[in-house]
């Protein structure tokens, strides 16, 4: 079983201190949590205000979450990895075992936080 | 910028965005700051999402200012369903020149450490430049700005709208929730707020006495007078409305000299020949002094002449009232079925003052009615309204001014408190045009009513207390009878009366009998100088008669004596003269 791949979009705005440290904290998040199963797509609503408006994101910086868990979002610079590592179903407790039993085991926790 | 909005910018009254909101523009000298923030504070359900959508609405429909609206707490879809109460075509104007930007935290919104409204604002302002908008509103920013995990990050975001907006030039408008403060003070958080913007307007929801008060404030408006007291204001039918009197500077109703009548004959004898046209008329009185007559008598009149006429009672049913105006020979129904008369019972309606007040101007401007009766006005100071009543008459004078309606108001005076002719309890008695006032005499056992002028601006006026008579063939005023400084009404008036008449009725017979003794005692002395005359001629015949039969005896005797000598034939000649005839 191939391990999940985590599909992120992240939300920022131009050089705005928030989002630069955001991007900096996701990629530190990413590297200890789930190396190399991961995709970071910055979107700078500055220079894509469209986007912004159609997929409705005005608090920067946002992460969205594309997969596996479509749809959720994390407002904010990240600074506090227990909150995303538990939408994740990534609980401190497994962060350890990349394996597919960690997955079965957090999965009533994530249903539990949606 | 765009060309097209300078040009518009130029053409409108330069500093100032109309909010197009009745009242609001009079308070701020011609409405919001351009290009400046507006800060609009007041507890929940204070009217604040209203009156912000007026404002784009408005900026649409006045400036052709397209708007955007920022939704920080309701759905866009809510807010749009809301005003469509207020006939405001939504629909239409979303069509690029409206627009709702849904940016309602999501419920279950995740968050981990602080965030900042960059992205927003960067959105905006593409959507600001495609549209070429002019106002902008921010609907309960207090809602993002609780996300903010400190005071210092709130400030920050507050700050970066600021200098957004200025940026932009656009007029906007920030909406907040107050804390509870009753002064409208904003509670901490924010409070800073008030020293940013340039305009602060404070709105306040109060119950008094279980009725249900708004009023409207100007805190602050950064070079620029404005009126500072706080105005009621309703959220009625076509949205915001705000209330204040005529201020200075506007436009002063027209006007005439023209008189319509009283209804009452010798009531228009009194005031010279009617109330003015487009004045106030107040009638002052105690319960049953005959107000609502004198003031359906009005309306007959003006029905007759074919003026549009708006009677509001408050104390009774219209029917009722129909049939007691019946009873003394004013008979309303005919102008009701065709239609110039209208009727409305206020009974019903409860709310505050502004409530009424809004809804007589409605129906009257409905109606296109010429002359209004209020009856009585005195309802509106009611329990819960003693505060805003006075101001209320005060604004309806005012209106009635302004739209050439001749205004009728009747109001009660409460006979514990005010025996004496004292001011109506609105003190509208210095505001009114005509004042009359009805009263009782108590005299000998009975109750007269009594009608007196007080005062009537612009014309010259009997100021004689005159009876008020009301029988089923209408109302007749009629002079009292003063008697040794004492004015008699009523039954004594009528005694005194007919005392008279009696009097004076006496005195001519007396007179015709005496003519007639003295006519006979003249035809006797004629007649007797007559008689007098006839023996008079009779005597003088009798003495020529005697006269001249004397001389026939001489002269007999005469002739006797000589032919007695021939025959004698005496010899001695007599010369005695002969009697010559």
């Amino acid at each position: 079983m191939t391990p999940e791949l985590f599909t992120f979009r992240l939300y920022v705005a131009g050089q705005a201190p928030n989002s630069m440290q955001a991007i900096a904290n996701l990629t530190k998040l990413c590297d200890e949590h789930l190396p190399d199963r991961h995709e970071i797509e910055i979107v700078d609503i500055c220079l894509d205000p469209g986007r912004a408006l159609d997929e409705q994101i005005y608090m920067t910086p946002t992460l969205i979450c594309v997969s596996p868990h479509p749809g959720r979002r994390i407002v904010g610079t990240l600074s506090s990895t227990e909150p995303i590592l538990q939408i994740l179903g990534l609980g401190p407790a497994n962060t350890s075992r990349p394996e597919g039993s960690t997955r079965r085991t957090a999965d009533p926790a994530a249903q539990l936080a949606r | 910028m765009t060309s097209a909005t300078l040009t518009l910018v130029t053409d409108t009254p330069s500093t100032k965005a109309p909010t197009g909101i009745t009242g609001l523009d009079e308070m701020t000298g011609g409405g919001f700051p351009r290009g400046r923030t507006t800060l609009l504070v007041g507890g929940s359900g204070s009217g604040k999402t209203i009156l912000a959508l007026q404002f784009l609405v408005n900026g649409v429909g006045l400036c052709n200012e397209p708007g955007i609206f920022v939704a920080f707490e309701e759905t866009p879809r809510r807010i749009i369903a809301n005003a469509e109460t207020f006939g405001w075509d939504l629909a239409d104007l979303q069509a690029g020149k409206l627009y709702f930007m849904d940016a309602q935290p999501a419920y279950d919104l995740i968050q981990s450490g602080t965030f900042d409204l960059t992205g927003m604002l960067a959105a905006l302002g593409a959507k600001a430049a495609a549209m070429k908008a002019g106002r902008i509103v921010f609907d309960a920013l207090d809602i993002v700005l609780a996300l903010l995990p400190d005071a210092a990050a709130q400030r920050r975001e507050i700050y970066r709208l600021h200098e957004w907006l200025l940026e932009h030039e656009m007029t906007g408008i920030i909406t907040l929730k107050a804390g509870r403060s009753e002064s409208g003070a904003i509670s901490e958080p924010f409070g800073f707020i008030q020293f940013m913007v340039d305009c602060a307007v404070v709105l306040n929801h109060r119950v008094v006495l279980g009725v249900s008060q708004r009023n409207l404030r100007i805190q602050k408006y950064r070079g620029s007078s404005f009126d500072e007291n706080e105005s009621p204001f309703l959220i009625g039918k076509g949205g915001f409305e705000v209330a204040v009197s005529r201020t200075l500077g506007r436009g002063q109703a027209e006007v005439t000299s023209e008189r319509v009548s009283s209804g009452v004959e010798r009531v228009d004898t009194m005031l010279g020949g009617g109330y003015y046209r487009g004045a106030s008329v107040l009638i002052t009185g105690f319960p049953g002094t005959a107000k609502t007559t004198l003031s359906g008598a009005f309306a007959e009149a003006a029905c007759e002449r074919g003026e549009r006429t708006m009677f509001v009672s408050f104390d009774s049913d219209s029917n009722e009232v129909i049939r007691n105006l019946g009873s003394v020979g004013i008979h309303l129904e005919r102008f009701i079925e065709d239609g110039s008369l209208n009727m409305v019972s206020a009974r019903t309606i409860t709310g505050s003052a502004e409530t009424y007040l809004v809804r007589i101007k409605t129906l009257a401007n409905e109606h296109r009615a010429r002359c209004l009766v209020v009856d009585p006005i005195s309802t509106l100071s009611k329990s819960g309204n003693e505060l805003t009543a006075h101001s209320v008459a005060e604004r309806l004078i005012d209106w009635a001014k302004a739209e050439g309606i001749t205004l009728v108001c009747t109001s009660l005076l409460d006979e514990m408190s005010s025996q004496s002719e004292g001011g109506s309890p609105l003190q509208i008695s210095t505001l009114a045009d005509t004042w009359i006032h009805l009263n009782y005499l108590v005299q000998a056992g009975e109750r007269n009513r009594g009608m007196s002028i007080i005062k009537s601006r612009g014309t010259a006026h009997s100021n004689q207390v005159r009876e008020l008579i009301l029988s089923d063939a209408g109302i007749t005023v009629t002079d009292t009878y003063t008697a040794g400084g004492e004015v008699l009404m009523g039954t004594m008036r009528w005694e005194k009366e007919s005392a008279e008449r009696h009097a004076s009725e006496v005195e001519a017979v007396a007179t015709k009998l005496r003519s007639a003794k003295l006519e006979a005692e003249e035809a006797e002395l004629d007649a007797r100088v007559k008689a007098l005359q006839i023996e008079l001629a009779a005597k003088q015949t009798e003495k020529e008669l005697l006269a001249r039969s004397a001389a026939i005896h001489e002269r007999e005797s005469l002739l006797g004596r000589d032919r007695m000598r021939e025959l004698r034939g005496t010899d001695d000649v007599l010369t005695t003269p002969r009697v010559k005839r």
